[in-house]
């Protein structure tokens, strides 16, 4: 569907940006080093043949437990979405964020849309993405401690803000 | 009994006849429940023919507050804010498992039942009620209503009993909280004045 932006990518980034790609279902996905994250999307947005313009999705996976005890295999994966409106081609694009250093370039400065799922991924998994303008919860309460959706977080721990008076039950 | 009791007792009667039938409510609307909700308010099945026809949205016009679908814990102090607002008596209906329970919601964000937050009198079971179960939950209500069982309307009377009992030079143990009709309430029957 889409292999002329791999193509793109992999002309363009020579030097090891592009860990992986490949295609699967049919859609293309490719795996970027992070410190080349905000060069990539600046990338794609702006070369004529890619035109990457709408943001569609930005949100993380917590891969905890799933690289057979790698160490070394980063945590995280911050998974961000494209289309293109004018070439109608998608791609899917991941990077690895390990958990000591859960930090990645925020694309708020290329999508303005990107900001609210930053701060849901911030939220939720506790990833920081450096530059943001905002980065506070979105979803829960600002009381809140701990990231919801990170795999280590108990399941049915609740953290409420109020309970009624247990002694009078009023 | 004294005469003067007596008449109390029977105006009670009649201010409880009254209050069944001109409930107005707050509907808390959170979720799907909505829809059966409007479903029951709309005239195919129609709430008002129970004298619940008026939807206030404002707490300090409503005497009941229907929590219709799921409560997070980030609601938590709106909700209890709301109902603080309200003017006693008061009712809590808790409209869908969601709001009873929690429901099929069992995580870090849903809260398990409004009930952790306000007291609620009638639990309305289903995901969501048909309007029929809507209109028996409400029905059953009225009945509590009308046997003065309505938490707010117990929180009124024990409060009284308390006064009285002062009044009198009796000790009287706090506020009688649970849901059950007043006058078989052991704590009522311990402090019964006998003029």
């Amino acid at each position: 569907m889409a292999q002329i932006v791999l193509d793109q990518l992999a002309a363009k980034f020579t030097g090891g940006e592009i860990l992986e790609s490949g295609t699967s279902h049919g859609d293309e996905w490719a795996r970027i080093r992070r410190d080349a994250w905000l060069a990539v999307g600046e990338f794609l947005r702006d070369d004529a043949a890619t035109k990457m313009e709408m943001f569609i999705d930005l949100t993380c996976v917590d891969r905890l437990g799933m690289h057979g005890g790698n160490p070394d295999a980063p945590r995280f994966d911050v998974v961000l979405h494209l289309y293109s409106v004018v070439h109608k081609h998608r791609v899917r694009l991941y990077c690895g964020v390990t958990e000591d250093d859960a930090s990645v370039d925020t694309l708020c400065g290329l999508w303005p849309g990107a900001n609210w799922f930053e701060r849901e991924a911030y939220d939720l998994y506790g990833v920081r993405f450096k530059g943001h303008p905002d980065l506070r919860r979105i979803l829960m309460y600002p009381e809140f401690v701990g990231h919801p959706l990170r795999k280590d977080y108990p399941k049915e721990k609740r953290q409420p803000l109020v309970r009624r008076n247990a002694a009078t039950r009023e | 009994m004294s005469a003067a009791e007596w008449m109390l007792s029977k105006i009670d009667d009649a201010t409880n006849w009254a209050r069944k039938f001109s409930l107005f409510q707050y509907p808390f609307v959170t979720a799907c429940c909505g829809m059966e909700f409007m479903s029951v308010a709309a005239p195919k099945y129609d709430i008002a023919r129970f004298g619940a026809e008026f939807p206030r949205f404002s707490p300090r016009q409503a005497d009941l507050l229907i929590i219709v679908g799921t409560i997070t814990e980030r609601q938590g102090p709106a909700l209890r804010r709301i109902y603080d607002q309200m003017c006693e008596p008061k009712w809590v209906v808790a409209f869908g498992v969601c709001a009873s329970t929690g429901g099929f919601y069992q995580n870090y964000s849903t809260m398990p039942g409004a009930d952790q937050v306000v007291p609620v009198d009638v639990y309305i079971p289903g995901c969501p009620p048909r309007p029929e179960q809507v209109l028996d939950g409400l029905i059953l209500l009225q009945e509590r209503i009308q046997r003065g069982e309505g938490h707010s309307q117990i929180t009124i009377a024990s409060e009284k009993a308390a006064k009285k009992a002062e009044k009198l030079g009796q000790t009287y143990e706090g506020p009688l909280v649970s849901i059950r009709p007043i006058g078989e309430h052991p704590k009522l029957e311990e402090n019964k004045v006998e003029k």
